[in-house]
């Protein structure tokens, strides 16, 4: 039997920070033949990256160091090539897809010219004919790539541009193809798209494929072996079926059990209708001319009506873009907007903001992004009594910390460490810290953006099951933002989807999620659930 | 049951992890924190010039009664001369009260005002220790006046004249008390100026970065008209009209100084005014103002103070080269511009000229340390590593 095409030996990796070392990877060994595709799974921080990075040794060396082991590609050490032997290997033997698409293609430079450079590098210049390009482009499913070649990458959408980005990797005809992450920045519906394309090129070009990720719903799509890594190590390796169906190692096993369960509320439309927006309209004019004439409008959120009841959540989904999140800010009234929004029946469009005030102590709101919308120069103490401050409840200091615990502790957070800084605190703990602040002053209505997006999987599920049990212990009304199906199926009641800042379906979520009424929740569905492409053209690429 | 633990009571300074990271950064720099020491230690003294170089003694004891004349002004009848205020130096009144009593003297008998009595040379006159002991003779038996038991035997040499370090300016003045008192009043008037200009250059930018839109716009417009007026020609015409004086040129050189935070602040504003924390304050309820104290204004402070010490230099540059051009403080003042001036007048006196210009150097390179050292300190790319 002839030697494995990459094969990882008791790989260790080290970065060094001042005085200390951090050892990021610790003897992690995996063999990847042709044709096979292996899954490398962890959370943040797990060194699944830093493991793939050193794989063609991109660290930024010597700031990174590797105390022990080797990587075999083909039967030689990568890490003691020489670096002209190294360029050699990277983007002709071995080339790499990063997750971000919007910052991996330059800028200044049209695609054909990024795409024929690489083919030049390896192959020479004859090589990188422009036909050769345009047959690359369409291998990946660019459509119409004649006429896209002289478009440069801020033309062309996310999942366009990592259509692109395969292209560049795929253009030389690598033995092995590293994905670290290519989806994640994706929309589901892109997702999927991806991932049949990926799958597709592997098998038809039999070459190695190493696929880091975050989400097992994508192993079981794509990879037929898997290794778990926990804390930079391998914890758990083996064909991805017998792992997923009889995990051996807790860890795996908590990961498997991460997704979001549990039922939502049942829908009960006698409840008291707690928020009622109707016909809510942003629109942004688009200015143009001397005179700034408004020639038209960018309709972020056009037309949209939903009610919020009692103990009950709204779940609105949509890919990027579609106007969710302005929504959101619309209903708090955070940013301007026509259309009438009443709270408890109280019309709020003719508030000043100063009459809106009080009101929103009742209203509340919890963002994506559990490192942003914490000041990072204020305690955890100071920024969830901030809003009992503001408020003007009649409260000392004393009862003020007082409430600060008991909201930290309804929401899971040691009361304790209230006096620590936001930083010194987990991303999952974060959020909780940020919901705390909202249930702070006992809210009637809570607008969740995307308050899981940014967590891994195992604390989506925790933050899942909290904000359930805060909803049940306090009859709250959530409107909850999400492009996260899983999540909404596991939280709302009823179901809005929107699409380029309109409502294309919405109705009570067990009758949604059974029968989808349009083409395109029926798409974003099967690409949420199944991760499978739609065939037809409902969904953009 | 309570849940929350008790609060710990951090003394009067309470600092945040980060603000303690740049504290200690700012410690790491060696030059930069002997700088402060070295400046902070100059800047006391100096604010306690009268207690340093006076004319009139520390304490001084007459008749049995303790005397401060430092603090309190005696009329001269108290030691049997006629004049509304004492002059100390005058060898009769300092012979009366040395008679019957003791004076403790600062250790440089010179204000800054103080005209030298009888010198050894013409005004400028040179520090002691360059004089020829012929000066020093002559000196001694001019300041003797008749009186043979002041002359030492022998006709005294220059260690028994009275010090002079650095010599005399054109008008007597001593240089050594013209140098303290003139550090003081420069380091105070850049304090002053800086202080206030950046207080009322942050208040612009950050209503402007804030609120934003035709507000912004329209201040943006204004600020560039009046900064594109020429400074130098309007302080011209205002000193004409106005009498200079410390309050006066202040008010005037602040017309023009607070523009300079002003686009620091204002785009800082307008980064963070969209923060996701500052959304969510403004969720809770909070006025507009306490976001901008609480949460933005931070945000631009680290830009802020980094500039701070620059603009400090920069406003002590401007007094002393409109004291230089002639056109700042009043005559008389101890300011270092003037001193300058003076140098330039007597070049045949190189201790006037060179004695300010190194009083000057070091002043604004110790500040320039030490804002080195405070903008190492809040570089955000040492505080995160």
């Amino acid at each position: 039997m002839s030697a494995p095409l990459l094969s990882v030996r008791d790989l260790s990796v080290a970065f060094r920070q001042g005085d200390e070392t951090h050892v990021v990877v610790d003897r992690v060994s995996f063999t990847l033949e042709r044709g096979q595709a292996l899954a490398l799974v962890g959370e943040s921080g797990s060194g699944k990256s830093v493991t793939a990075q050193s794989i063609v040794k991109l660290l930024p060396y010597p700031a990174a160091s590797h105390p022990s082991g080797e990587v075999l590609f083909k039967g030689r050490d990568v890490l003691k090539m020489t670096d002209a032997s190294l360029r050699e290997m990277r983007g002709a033997g071995v080339t790499m897809v990063f997750q971000e698409p919007m910052t991996s293609l330059n800028p200044l430079h049209t695609i054909e010219r990024q795409v024929g450079e690489i083919i030049a590098l390896h192959g020479g210049r004859a090589a990188s004919s422009r036909d050769r390009v345009i047959a690359l482009l369409t291998e990946v499913g660019l459509a119409d790539p004649a006429s896209r070649l002289g478009a440069y990458p801020h033309q062309l959408s996310g999942g366009q541009r990592q259509r692109v980005m395969i292209a560049m990797a795929l253009a030389n005809r690598p033995d092995l193809f590293i994905a670290d992450e290519p989806t994640t920045a994706l929309d589901v519906t892109i997702q999927a798209q991806i991932l049949a394309l990926l799958k597709d090129l592997q098998a038809k070009l039999g070459m190695a494929l190493l696929f880091i990720t975050h989400d097992l719903g994508i192993v079981r799509k794509i990879a037929g072996d898997v290794a778990v890594m926990q804390k930079g190590r391998i914890v758990e390796a083996g064909k991805t079926a017998e792992v997923f169906d009889n995990p051996q190692h807790p860890y795996t096993k908590m990961l498997l059990a991460a997704e979001p369960k549990g039922e939502a509320p049942a829908r009960d439309a006698t409840a008291k209708p707690i928020l009622e927006a109707k016909d809510v309209r942003v629109w942004f004019p688009i200015r143009h001319g001397f005179m700034r004439r408004t020639i038209g409008h960018v309709k972020a959120v056009d037309g949209v009506s939903l009610t919020v009841r009692e103990g009950q959540t709204v779940g609105v989904v949509g890919e990027s873009g579609s106007g969710k999140t302005t929504l959101g800010l619309a209903i708090l009234r955070l940013i301007r907007s026509q259309g009438t929004i009443a709270y408890c029946g109280r019309g709020l469009s003719g508030l000043t903001v100063k009459q809106m005030r009080p009101l929103r102590r009742d209203m509340q709101i919890v963002f994506q992004d559990p490192y942003g919308s914490l000041s990072p120069r204020l305690s955890v103490a100071e920024i969830v009594e901030e809003g009992l401050i503001a408020q003007k409840t009649r409260l000392n200091a004393a009862e003020r910390r007082e409430a600060v615990a008991k909201a930290l502790a309804d929401t899971g957070v040691d009361p304790a460490s209230m006096d620590r800084y936001p930083h010194e605190f987990s991303g999952g703990q974060r959020q909780r810290v940020a919901i705390a602040r909202a249930m702070a002053l006992d809210p009637k209505f809570v607008v969740l953006d995307e308050p899981t997006s940014a967590l891994d999987m195992s604390v989506q599920a925790q933050i899942v099951d909290l904000l359930r049990d805060l909803q049940k212990r306090r009859a709250l009304a959530y409107l909850f933002i999400s492009h996260d199906l899983k999540v909404v199926r596991a939280l709302a009641s009823e179901i809005v989807v929107m699409r380029h800042g309109a409502v294309v379906e919405s109705g009570p979520a067990h009758e949604l999620f059974a029968a989808p009424k349009s083409e395109y929740t029926r798409a974003l569905f099967a690409a949420a659930f199944a991760m499978e492409a739609e065939a037809s053209d409902v969904v953009s690429q | 049951m309570t849940l929350a633990p008790p609060q710990h009571t951090h003394g009067w300074l309470r600092l945040s992890p980060m603000n303690r990271r740049r504290l200690d950064n700012f410690r790491r720099n060696r030059r930069g924190l002997w700088s402060f020491w070295i400046f902070l230690a100059l800047f006391v003294v100096s604010l306690g010039a009268e207690f340093v170089a006076n004319d009139r003694p520390l304490i001084a004891s007459y008749k049995g009664e303790l005397l401060f004349p430092v603090l309190v002004d005696y009329p001269e009848e108290k030691f049997g001369g006629f004049e509304a205020r004492t002059d100390y130096r005058d060898p009769t009144i300092a012979g009366e009260i040395e008679a019957h009593g003791w004076m403790i003297w600062p250790p440089i008998r010179f204000a800054n005002s103080t005209t030298k009595l009888d010198p050894p040379t013409p005004f400028p006159s040179p520090p002691t220790w360059l004089l020829s002991e012929k000066q020093c003779r002559a000196a001694i038996v001019a300041h003797a006046r008749g009186d043979a038991k002041a002359i030492p035997p022998g006709g005294g040499s220059c260690r028994d004249l009275e010090p002079e370090w650095l010599g005399t300016d054109a008008d007597g003045h001593d240089v050594v008390a013209r140098l303290i008192y003139g550090f003081r009043i420069s380091v105070l008037f850049g304090f002053i100026l800086a202080g206030v200009s950046s207080a009322i250059g942050i208040a612009a930018g950050a209503v402007q970065g804030y609120f934003g839109g035709w507000l912004d716009l329209t201040m943006q417009r204004l600020i560039e008209v009046w900064s594109s007026l020429p400074h130098l020609y309007i302080l011209i015409i205002l000193s004409a009209i106005l009498t200079p004086g410390f309050l006066v040129l202040l008010t005037i050189l602040l017309l023009f100084s607070w523009v300079n935070l002003v686009y620091l602040v204002r785009a800082e504003f307008l980064r963070a005014r969209n923060f996701e924390y500052v959304n969510a304050a403004r969720a809770l309820g909070l006025s507009n103002a306490k976001i901008i104290v609480k949460h933005v204004l931070p945000n631009a402070m680290v830009a802020t103070l980094t500039f701070l010490p620059f603009i400090v230099n920069s406003s002590i540059s401007t007094l002393t080269s409109l004291d230089f051009l002639g056109l700042g403080m009043p005559p008389g003042s101890p300011s270092l511009g003037e001193l300058l001036l003076e140098g330039k007048s007597n070049l045949s006196a190189p201790w006037l000229g060179l004695s300010a210009f190194a009083v000057i150097a070091l002043m604004l390179s110790l500040l320039i340390f030490v804002g080195e050292a405070v903008r190492d300190a809040f570089d955000p790319r040492k505080t995160f590593t």
